[in-house]
């Protein structure tokens, strides 16, 4: 039984046309990212289905997924939120807007909410430093100018 | 939809909207003219080679060398493949210009990549773009297909024999990757750890094969180079720093963003465009070109200009052109601490000076912001940054060393403070005035 889905090899094959074929693991990256979005996090199955499709060994790839900060290597909540912390970010409110948030959700960074809705990251910078504060949402969708009320608005947002 | 503000001398990012980044917005602005004149008349890849030396371009990710001899170095005659990538992992704390780039005028950065691989001949390029965002690695891959489908990437560019293809590469949040060899290895599907240089990617780049990586910027200058000839853009800027040069305004100033201007233009012009400092409030420090650069107090900024020797001059580096602002009330004991702790987190643990040194810089900070530094503290902190700057593979170890000398040496007394009394001078003991200070929540 496949953890893969059809898609989601659609769109490793995708990836894999933009390197030498003689390459493959040069998609490794983009495999683990497309099969996290899929499971939200990489189990170790999971990796290793991800190495057979690359023909890669199973440990190259758990050196990738341990290296980069977006890999999920436990279950997170359903709502991954990471906020920017770095100097650039605090002097603009970055600090305020994760401590309203670790207050609002009852939570800490790297904590998850009881109800499993919410995990609180500190990130570092997103290359976005002019938006401050900064947050992404399951590494994907990046939110700018989080004052208090979108802080509300998106936690709102994100519940239902 | 009205053009976004980036200052009266843009070249790159003018005249966008935000909205007018597609191809057809793009033709219109005279893209694609400067690709269209090399392939018509005809020029020789040695004459691309010598106008991009002619315009003085530096690179524009945080070294400053010169692009044109950059390019001179591929070896002409290779058999087998060579490879062009470009450098969009854009991490450096307060650097956000080529996000700018690739979101609102991708297809310059494509028109410049073409332009690279005809110069050195070469037919496969990658851009790796930063992991955190995702909207803009799509936009970019959306780009790519409108230019593919147009006939300016693939087999036989415009009808002639030239064949280039470009492809997008999503990093997934590793500073260290912004060190050029280190995302060589990052594109292989490795951990990003940086190599041994020699030798160089000129010789042994991606897959071992010959290599250029220049940054976003870089690529972006060059279609306006060829377009206008190297002097045009050399006259935009001073001589051995032609050009343009976007700036990435963070921190206590009324506007942040970005803003392009002529490379000598006065720091206090810049200021002014970034709509001056927050709240009227004094100056107090600026870090000019990324965090790892050394810090300059206000008023050593407030004297310079805006170009790699001034800059240099002035005792720091031009480096990303990332200028993060602070004013009065910023601590600057914390604002050191926070990025020992990021050089920190974003070590990749291959050399020990550098895995082990950042720990001890960001402890050794973080105790004294706490109230808990000792009086030798500030000598052990300059000791480890003489032990670890220079004794690594890369140059992150030099990034981390850097900035805790400068904060040190030049807030010293701040530092003392802090040691003395155990608590801040500063009264708002931190990072002072947000936009909008959020309220905690009644108890």
């Amino acid at each position: 039984m496949s953890l893969l889905s059809a898609l989601a090899k659609q769109k490793i094959d995708r990836e894999l046309t933009k390197y030498p074929a003689d390459q493959k693991q040069s998609a490794c990256m983009s495999a683990l990212a497309i099969a996290q979005d899929e499971h939200g996090w990489l189990s170790n199955e999971l990796m290793d289905e991800v190495a057979q499709y690359l023909g890669m060994a199973p440990v190259a790839v758990y050196e990738v997924a341990t290296f980069y900060n977006m890999y999920n290597l436990k279950p997170t909540g359903k709502h991954k939120v990471t906020v920017c912390t770095n100097l650039p970010c605090a002097l603009s409110g970055g600090v305020d807007a994760a401590e309203y948030l670790k207050h609002k959700l009852g939570i800490d960074f790297r904590e998850t909410t009881a109800d499993g809705q919410f995990t609180l990251m500190e990130g570092e910078c997103m290359g976005a430093c002019g938006d401050a504060p900064v947050l992404l949402v399951n590494n994907k969708r990046m939110c700018s100018f989080m004052s208090k009320e979108k802080l509300d608005q998106l936690v709102e947002e994100l519940k239902k | 939809m009205s053009a976004l503000n980036y200052g009266p001398d843009a070249v790159i990012l003018k005249g966008l909207t935000g909205e007018n980044w597609r191809l057809k917005d793009y033709e219109q602005r005279d893209g694609y003219a400067a690709l269209k004149k090399i392939l018509k008349e005809g020029m020789k890849p040695e004459d691309v080679i010598n106008e991009v030396k002619k315009s003085a371009l530096r690179g524009r990710g945080g070294a400053g060398f010169p692009t044109g001899l950059k390019w001179s170095f591929m070896p002409r005659s290779f058999p087998g493949p060579k490879y062009l990538v470009c450098n969009s992992d854009e991490g450096e704390p307060g650097t956000f210009k080529d996000r700018d780039i690739i979101r609102y005028n991708p297809h310059i950065l494509i028109e410049g990549m073409i332009i690279a691989g005809y110069a050195m001949g070469i037919g496969v390029g990658y851009n790796y773009i930063h992991g955190e965002i995702w909207a803009d690695y799509e936009r970019f891959e959306e780009a790519l297909d409108e230019a593919r489908k147009a006939g300016y990437l693939g087999k036989n560019i415009l009808g002639t024999d030239f064949s280039f293809d470009l492809f997008a590469h999503h990093g997934y949040g590793a500073y260290i990757c912004g060190e050029e060899t280190a995302l060589l290895e990052s594109l292989e599907g490795k951990k990003g750890q940086p190599r041994f240089k020699p030798p160089f990617p000129a010789s042994f780049g991606l897959y071992g094969k010959p290599t250029t990586i220049n940054n976003t910027e870089t690529f972006a200058a060059v279609p306006f180079i060829i377009r206008e000839g190297g002097d045009a853009f050399l006259a935009q800027g001073k001589p051995n720093n032609g050009g343009t040069k976007i700036f990435s305004v963070s921190g206590h100033v009324n506007r942040p963003g970005n803003y392009e201007i002529k490379l000598g233009t006065p720091f206090a012009k810049l200021l002014e465009l970034a709509g001056g400092m927050r709240g009227g409030k004094k100056l107090k420090g600026v870090i000019p070109g990324g965090s790892s650069m050394p810090v300059l107090t206000g008023e050593v900024m407030m004297a310079t200009d805006m170009d790699y020797d001034s800059i240099a001059k002035a005792g720091s580096m031009l480096g990303s052109g990332a200028v993060i602002v602070m004013d009065e009330d910023t601590c600057m004991v914390r604002a050191a601490e926070r990025l020992a702790y990021f050089y920190f987190e974003e070590s990749c643990g291959q050399c020990t000076p550098c895995r082990e040194g950042t720990g001890w810089l960001y402890r050794v900070i973080h105790r004294i912001e706490h109230g808990q530094g000792r009086p030798e503290d500030l000598d052990l902190l300059l000791n480890l940054a003489d032990n670890i700057q220079g004794r690594t593979i890369c140059a992150l170890g030099d990034a981390a060393a850097m900035p805790v000398r400068a904060f040190v040496k030049t807030f010293r007394a701040e530092f003392e403070y802090h040691i003395e009394h155990k608590r801040c001078q500063v009264k708002t003991g931190g990072y002072s005035n947000a936009a909008e200070p959020l309220q905690m929540a009644a108890e």
